[in-house]
């Protein structure tokens, strides 16, 4: 960046360097699950954030944000998940606190925000977020949602996510709490060799746990509740009568996948439905935890049928892109090993990586999957992004919203693998769209304007 | 989505149901991208940071950046000193930003952090500079993030160091988009004046492609700029509730003679811009823009009879509502329904009475209608269910109101979440009012071919 003054030419902030390694070059262990740099212009977000983004997609729930205005304008219908039916989640609430609440304590504020709401859509559950404020002037906020619960016979959850306590990750773990306060104990044990599972860490956006559920129900086994996308409070109850759970989002969902196995002893496996080699595995593994012949065939049957025609579509875009540069920065560790594997089916290299929030596990295995010379790096900014950018010459970055601009103004296309996707991108399906869109920017006749002038 | 907002309208105190505002810092970050070379600074949690970023971007489809002094439990029991104190030698070191512009969240607010002597007290480079605004999120809204901020600009950067004062105008555009802003300058420029404009997000906010990426842009008003205003003879305060804070600091701290007018949205208030311009300065007003304000009138008289009586609702921030209500008055409109997130006169904001001032101007052109400053759009779309209207103006979640109630929308205002291009083209100014004109006459007459029975269906309108 041209911020940088020949000084720094060399690299970014010292305190920095454990945090980035180039395979091949390095053989240190990458250094993540740490605090932001102060001062950093860093891509991360805060624990409500965290917390918001995964329990958002319960449909039919008010998400009632307790704190100044901020944090519920921001995040209001900007998670891009898709509902069946209750519209409820789409709406923002926020008991918007002013200087005397700050003063005088916001509780009788929630209380009348709770009474409010719950007179106007009567909802069975409401969920009531903590800011960073909430935190500090010390609101009792698990009392005003016990009263409210009992006033009104519904049940009113606190969510813990005052922003400073922690990062994006401790925000996850704040809303698996919730969740794990809704979910019932099961009513005895369920029939022996029930086929309900329960996916968990799948948000829905742009509708892809309905393209999983498809697939589950081809081989004959029901979605029991899928957390949380598409989810609504009553189905949510039910989620300790399935006999597997299946873990896509790791980062946010395996706490929640570890306690229910402690709890309820269901037991969990690891899945990605990003490309088609990790979607036909998964699938795979599914049936064979059941180890139901039928299961098995009809998997071999739905994988064999969706990668024949999702190939034919896939080696059409692989003529075209292989041999292409990819940058992927994204929130969490199991999206980024997915999409080397995806990249891999269409040619493409990736010659950078990066999250948010990945684990130090998770970085094992992306160090392992990429190759030579590929940097690897946690928690990045934007001038780190930029210089491994252009240093390895990628043509494409995935990334979120804040991503975007950065790729675009280097002339670099990009693909929204967060909130503001448009098209699924999970399962066969998704990952022809997924190579639909890594064409349509990479090939797209504009960035052939870019650089030049006025001859 | 909004098809279960009920029609019977109840008093609430609990809080708000859809916003229709935000917090002080974005306001206060968007203000501190308007000055050349600056890295505004958000003195709080991540997160804070993180959304602001995100929704800047979203809007104006650039990137955004600011530091952050990443909070923790320990700052937050502590203070959050040593976390500035580390960020400020962090910003200097690896951004080299010439100005460091600071502002505080509720979080760094409410443990109390005394920002100035932090500042006092840390290690700032020879010839670097570090501003700071408070801008508490429970006060206000993120107008008054962009009031404070500038007032902040004014009182650490400008100074009054001449005897007599400059034949020059400080310019304070209000929180606008970065295209009217430069529709803002032209016209000045085309009156001949000198002047300083600050803030001045064009060519910072709506930067070209170079290929490049820049943090620091072209754009931006110049920090020696600012120090200068000073030494003008008048501030235009564009806007009460965004400017005039820092036009009144200019004021009391330098001799600035301030005069606050609205944001020049429409005729009328385009023409009070460049009267106050005329008449400070003795300047003729040049033909070009005779012929504009001309064209512009040639083209409402052209179209007078799509827009009378028509009823509109309007919603957005206070300044823009202001100019807005009078501009559609001029047009033969009725905006019967108008209303502002931020509240009006609230602790800390600018002092500014919205309801008043939008009333009177309703009640001189006899139009009956409701008034809220400090409103959210759950109670916009009550009202407008009780009583109908035939087009609402107001920024992207305006959209979910007119889809339930199938209502014609053009998007005005900020943010702007789902259409391009927006922030390049001015709604100030005579050329801004044609545009204006253009995209209501066009969201108007399009429901008209889509509403229209066979028989009707026109090919002149």
């Amino acid at each position: 960046m041209s911020a940088q003054p020949e000084k720094n030419s060399g690299l970014v902030f010292e305190e920095r360097k454990d945090f980035i390694l180039t395979k091949g070059k390095h053989r240190q262990q990458l250094k993540c699950e740490a605090d932001s740099l102060a001062g950093c212009v860093s891509q991360r977000a805060c624990v409500y954030c965290g917390a918001r983004v995964v329990l958002n997609p319960i449909t039919d729930a008010v998400h009632l944000v307790h704190g100044p205005i901020g944090c519920a304008s921001y995040t209001w219908d900007i998670r891009g998940s898709l509902s069946s039916g209750p519209e409820l989640y789409r709406f923002s609430f926020s008991t918007d606190l002013k200087e005397g609440d700050i003063i005088f304590g916001g509780e009788k504020k929630l209380a009348r925000a709770i009474d409010e709401l719950v007179g106007k859509y009567h909802p069975g559950l409401v969920l009531v977020y903590s800011t960073c404020i909430v935190g500090v002037i010390g609101d009792d906020l698990e009392a005003v949602c016990r009263a409210a619960s009992e006033r009104h016979g519904i049940e009113v959850l606190p969510v813990q996510s005052s922003g400073f306590i922690g990062n994006k990750s401790a925000g996850y773990r704040a809303a698996c709490d919730a969740l794990l306060r809704i979910i019932r104990p099961p009513e005895g044990k369920g029939p022996p060799g029930t086929k309900k599972i329960n996916y968990l860490g799948d948000f829905n956006l742009a509708g892809e746990v309905w393209i999983i559920k498809g697939y589950l129900k081809q081989m004959g086994v029901d979605m029991n509740v899928s957390f949380t996308g598409d989810s609504r409070y009553e189905t949510l109850q039910r989620a300790a009568g399935a006999s597997l759970n299946i873990v896509q989002c790791a980062g946010s969902m395996i706490y929640l996948a570890n306690k229910l196995e402690e709890l309820y002893g269901i037991p969990y496996l690891n899945v990605s439905f990003l490309g088609l080699e990790d979607t036909a595995q998964s699938l795979r593994k599914i049936a064979s935890w059941f180890g139901d012949g039928g299961i098995t065939a009809r998997a071999e049957e739905l994988i064999e049928r969706e990668s024949a025609r999702a190939g034919k579509r896939l080696s059409w875009y692989r003529e075209r892109l292989q041999g292409k540069k990819a940058a992927v920065y994204v929130g969490g560790g199991f999206k980024a090993i997915s999409l080397i594997k995806q990249f891999r089916e269409l040619g493409i290299d990736v010659v950078m990586i990066g999250t948010q929030t990945g684990r130090k596990e998770e970085y094992e295995t992306i160090s392992e999957m990429v190759d030579e010379g590929t940097v690897v790096l946690d928690d990045a900014n934007p001038s780190e992004l930029e210089k491994f950018m252009l240093e390895k010459g990628a043509h494409l970055l995935v990334g979120g919203v804040k991503e975007r601009p950065l790729a675009y103004k280097l002339g670099v296309a990009f693909i929204d693998h967060n909130h503001d996707r448009k098209h699924p991108l999970s399962g066969f399906v998704g990952a022809v769209n997924f190579a639909g869109e890594v064409y349509s920017t990479l090939c797209s006749p504009v960035w052939k304007y870019v650089g030049g002038g006025i001859l | 989505m909004l098809d279960c907002t009920p029609k019977n309208i109840m008093e609430r105190s609990g809080g708000v149901i859809n916003p229709a505002k935000t917090c002080q810092p974005i306001g206060a970050i968007y203000a501190a991208l308007g000055i050349h070379r600056c890295l505004p600074h958000s003195h709080g949690s991540q997160g804070c940071c993180s959304y602001h970023r995100s929704h800047l971007t979203r809007h104006f489809r650039e990137p955004v950046f600011a530091s952050t002094s990443s909070f923790t439990e320990g700052a937050s029991v502590f203070g959050g000193s040593a976390n500035l104190k580390t960020a400020i030698k962090n910003v200097f070191t690896i951004y080299d930003p010439d100005v460091m512009a600071v502002h505080t969240t509720c979080l760094s607010e409410t443990i109390g952090d005394d920002i100035p002597t932090i500042i006092k007290g840390a290690e700032v480079p020879e010839g670097k500079l570090v501003i700071h605004a408070n801008t508490p999120s429970y006060q206000g809204s993120h107008i008054t993030g962009f009031s404070n901020m500038v007032k902040g600009m004014v009182s650490y950067l400008s100074r009054a160091t001449l005897e007599t004062k400059k034949d020059q105008a400080n310019i304070i555009p209000g929180f606008v988009n970065p295209g009217d802003m430069r529709e803002i300058k032209r016209l000045a420029g085309a009156m001949g004046i000198d002047f300083i404009m600050f803030p001045d997000t064009s060519g910072v906010m709506d930067s070209p492609m170079t290929g490049e990426l820049t943090m620091f842009p072209r754009g931006g008003a110049r920090v020696e700029d600012i120090a200068d205003a000073g030494n003008s003879r008048i501030t235009l305060a564009l806007g009460s509730y965004a400017s005039s804070d820092a036009a009144r600091v200019l004021d009391r701290k330098c001799g600035v003679s301030e005069l606050v007018l609205k944001t020049p949205i429409g005729i009328r208030a385009t023409d009070e811009f460049l009267m106050a311009i005329r008449q400070t300065f003795t300047k003729k007003v040049p033909y070009a823009l005779e012929e504009e304000r001309g064209q512009l009138v040639d083209i409402m008289t052209d179209t007078h009879y799509h827009f009378h009586g028509k009823r509109v609702a309007l919603f957005g921030d206070p300044d823009v509502v202001i100019g807005m209500t009078e501009f559609l008055l001029g047009l033969g409109m009725e905006p019967v329904h108008v209303l502002t997130g931020t509240p009006g006169g609230a602790i800390g904001a600018t002092v500014g009475d919205f309801e008043k001032e939008v009333r009177e101007m309703l009640e001189a052109a006899g139009v009956k209608a409701r008034v809220k400053a400090g409103g959210d759009l759950f109670q916009l779309q009550q009202w407008i269910k009780n009583e109908p209207v035939d087009l609402l103006i107001g920024n992207t979640y305006g959209k979910y109101i007119a889809r339930a109630e199938d209502i014609p929308f053009v998007r005005v205002g900020f943010p702007v979440l789902d259409r391009s291009c927006h922030s390049y083209f001015p709604i100030v100014g005579y050329r801004g009012a044609m545009r204006l004109v253009e995209m209501i006459s066009g969201a108007l007459l399009d429901r008209a071919d889509r509403d229209a029975a066979e028989e009707d269906f026109e090919l002149v309108m």
